[in-house]
């Protein structure tokens, strides 16, 4: 009797067991929306190539000014990112017929944006070494960063460059750069 | 039998070390209490670098110097060797010796192993070793016990003081050249050097030996790390402030001028502490540039009635950094010190007025400085030379900068109103509050009016910009207390005018330029200062 009696719990149990399965994770498995395989053709895949319009500032056709042109920028989630994806885009070689006034070279170690809305743009040490100098140049060089951020993003009001994860006093030996800098529309064309 | 020694063994051992422990802890007690340990600066901060004294010679812990260097050191039975990026120091055992990269270093004495097995090495072993293979500059300054690591500015400073006349003279030299900013803040002078700490002799600073009746200085003293102050006395009525480049320092001189013998007597007492003055006590009074005492000594020599008496030209870069450099090799630092040197010399011999060159020779000076400088010889005009750089290669054409500021930044300075104080020989003066970086935005209407002058000057004479007069935020103008501009003389990345800018045919018509326009700058400045000025200039 006990040992009927054991069978019969055991295939009682192992029933029970197939059951779970079935209900656990054989189903589930049938009826998985699968997301791996599909992300190239579904549309919330489009937001890593998202792209938002922002005015990007080079050398002016005379060399006296900056002048602001309209780029495709990539979508950046928040103000920081966005901020981060701007500069990238300032810093990039322009195509031909633009000039920028940011040395050759030149990357973005870093952004930092405050709750008071100064950034602090971080740029590599290019953007010290490679500088031609002169008081106009480092002008240009420094507010088409200044400008680039707070003419495209309300969040950002003033801005502070760095160099090589330092606070320094100048680009060139001209424009004091100890403080954050706000827009300056007067050397936009 | 193997057992029994083995136990009597180690316990012998134990008691002979425990013993030499006991004797070693009182023994390094006594070293350690010893005062005197190195201050170690560096830009990151202050540490402590503890050090003991045995036979008169200050030691300090290798470990100590392991951790605060990232040294890798390694014990043999020959010695000590200490790594640090691939480059080795050996220490030998009962030797004044280091072999640093494999070069013989003697050392004041032999290092100690204690029997804590700790390595004690002579504080000579960081500037004569370690400062060899070490990536940053070390310094070791015995007297002042400090050890500066890296690019850490800390002048030595001296202070002399000596009776001159009826008034003294304090001489401050800082070595190597360090700026300063001298101001005088009710009963003191302040000192503030455009370092990031002072070398002080253990001597400390002076206190003058003068007779009583002197009393013109109490004391000389160390206010913080970068200010010296010095506590002026009863009867010190002005002083006047000038500074030279040595050689290999900066030398201040402040002359200070003493009050009459008939207008110290009303004085409480002499000896009454600085801070004691009140301020009620001289309300009404006339203000003191209308008393008797004797004029200042420099002014005396150039007893121009003109409202400009000193102008300080800033020739652009200098040293290493070279400036601007044109396509067929023109540095702008060489241009801007040739050109300053001629209007140096035309201001001179034409005009008669004081002129200082920031710089008189090919020299890095820290923009700071050269406002400083400006500043400390309480100049009347700044003007600052340089040279353009484009990146459109025709660009050319001078421009003519005054500063700018941000919005906010002359509200933050007007905030700061003159203040009427009492002086201490009696009536009252007023002493004006200018925030260092910010100085320029009370003269910025007189900067902008002295650009458009250089305009008017310069127009017909060398080739402007198309908008010649501009403002931007420019460092070495934004501190400068007086009116103050920045000359572009045109464009070195124009082949043309790299040319033009080196040539006779521009520099002398660019120097006749600034001199016409310093002179019609002055007439403006006598007329609004006419009240206070009888006769003007001719």
């Amino acid at each position: 009797v006990t040992a009927r009696r054991v069978l019969g719990f055991g295939a009682l149990a192992i029933a029970l067991g197939a059951m779970a399965w079935v209900l656990f994770v054989g189903l589930p498995r049938a009826y998985r929306p699968r997301p791996q395989p599909l992300p190239p053709s579904t549309p919330a895949a489009a937001a890593p190539g998202r792209r938002i319009k922002a005015r990007l500032f080079y050398v002016s056709e005379d060399g006296t000014r900056l002048t602001g042109v309209e780029r495709d920028v990539p979508y950046g989630d928040g103000a920081a990112a966005q901020a981060q994806e701007i500069i990238k885009a300032q810093l990039a070689p322009p195509a031909t017929p633009l000039i920028s006034a940011v040395p050759a070279g030149t990357t973005l170690r870093a952004l930092y944006l405050t709750s008071n809305g100064a950034a602090y743009v971080d740029l590599s040490r290019e953007a010290m070494n490679a500088h031609a100098g002169g008081s106009l140049d480092e002008m240009l060089t420094i507010y088409s960063i200044v400008n680039a951020l707070t003419m495209n993003l309300p969040a950002v009001t003033s801005v502070q460059v760095l160099v090589d994860g330092k606070e320094t006093d100048t680009l060139a030996g001209h424009i004091d750069l100890r403080r954050p800098l706000t827009k300056n529309v007067s050397w936009v064309e | 039998l193997k057992l029994r020694t083995i136990v009597v063994v180690p316990r012998r051992a134990v008691l002979a070390s425990g013993l030499l422990l006991a004797v070693f802890f009182s023994f390094s007690h006594s070293l350690l209490s010893q005062p005197g340990a190195l201050t170690v600066v560096s830009k990151d901060g202050r540490r402590t670098l503890a050090t003991t004294v045995q036979n008169e010679q200050d030691f300090v812990a290798l470990d100590d110097l392991a951790s605060m260097f990232q040294l890798a050191v390694r014990e043999d039975a020959l010695g000590v060797t200490i790594a640090y990026k691939g480059k080795t120091i050996v220490l030998t055992v009962d030797q004044p010796l280091a072999s640093v990269s494999g070069r013989l270093v003697s050392l004041p004495a032999t290092p100690i192993r204690t029997q804590a097995r700790r390595w004690l090495v002579p504080a000579e072993f960081i500037s004569r070793a370690l400062a060899l293979i070490y990536d940053a500059k070390l310094d070791l300054r015995r007297p002042a016990r400090l050890l500066i690591v890296g690019d850490v500015r800390a002048p030595r400073v001296q202070v002399r003081y000596e009776p001159v006349g009826t008034g003294a003279r304090l001489t401050v030299d800082a070595a190597p050249r360090a700026g300063s900013a001298v101001s005088q803040d009710n009963d003191r002078i302040t000192i503030k050097f455009d370092a990031d700490l002072l070398d002080i002799p253990a001597s400390g600073l002076i206190l003058p030996a003068q007779t009583p009746a002197q009393g013109i200085v109490q004391a000389v003293r160390l206010a913080d790390a970068t200010t010296i102050a010095v506590d002026l006395g009863p009867r010190f009525s002005s002083f006047r402030a000038a500074t030279q480049q040595l050689d290999t320092a900066t030398r201040l001189v402040i002359d200070l001028t003493a009050a009459t013998v008939a207008e110290a007597a009303p004085v409480p007492s002499p000896g009454a502490p600085p801070g004691a003055v009140s301020p009620t006590g001289a309300a009404g009074a006339a203000p003191l540039p209308a008393a008797p005492g004797p004029p200042p000594d420099l002014s005396a020599l150039t007893q121009t009635p003109s409202s400009i008496r000193t102008i300080v030209i800033d020739p652009g870069h200098g040293g290493d950094d070279e400036g601007v450099k044109g396509p067929a090799g023109t540095k702008e630092k060489d241009l801007t010190l040739t050109l300053a040197r001629r209007v140096k010399a035309a201001i001179e011999t034409r005009l008669g007025i004081r002129v200082l060159l920031t710089r008189e020779d090919d020299r890095r000076v820290p923009i700071d400085d050269r406002t400083a400088m400006a500043n400390n010889n309480k100049s009347d005009l700044f003007i600052s030379l340089h040279a353009n750089a484009s990146f459109r290669p025709t660009l050319a054409g001078g421009s003519i900068y005054s500063a700018s500021f941000e919005p906010g930044a002359a509200k933050a300075a007007r905030a700061l109103a003159p203040e009427r104080v009492p002086a201490i020989g009696g009536g009252s003066r007023e002493i004006e509050f200018v925030p260092w970086e910010v100085a320029q935005t009370a003269h910025l209407e007189e900067s902008d009016a002295l650009a458009k002058l250089l305009e008017t000057q310069l127009h017909d004479r060398i080739p402007l910009a198309a908008r010649p007069v501009d403002s931007a935020p420019l460092r070495v103008l934004e501190s400068a207390n007086m009116p103050a501009i920045l000359i572009e003389i045109g464009y070195l990345t124009n082949p043309n005018q790299e040319r033009q800018l080196a040539s006779a045919e521009f520099q002398n018509p660019f120097v006749q330029g600034v001199l016409d326009a310093i002179i019609r700058f002055r007439d403006v400045l006598d007329e609004k200062r006419r009240p206070a000025a009888s006769g003007a200039g001719k």
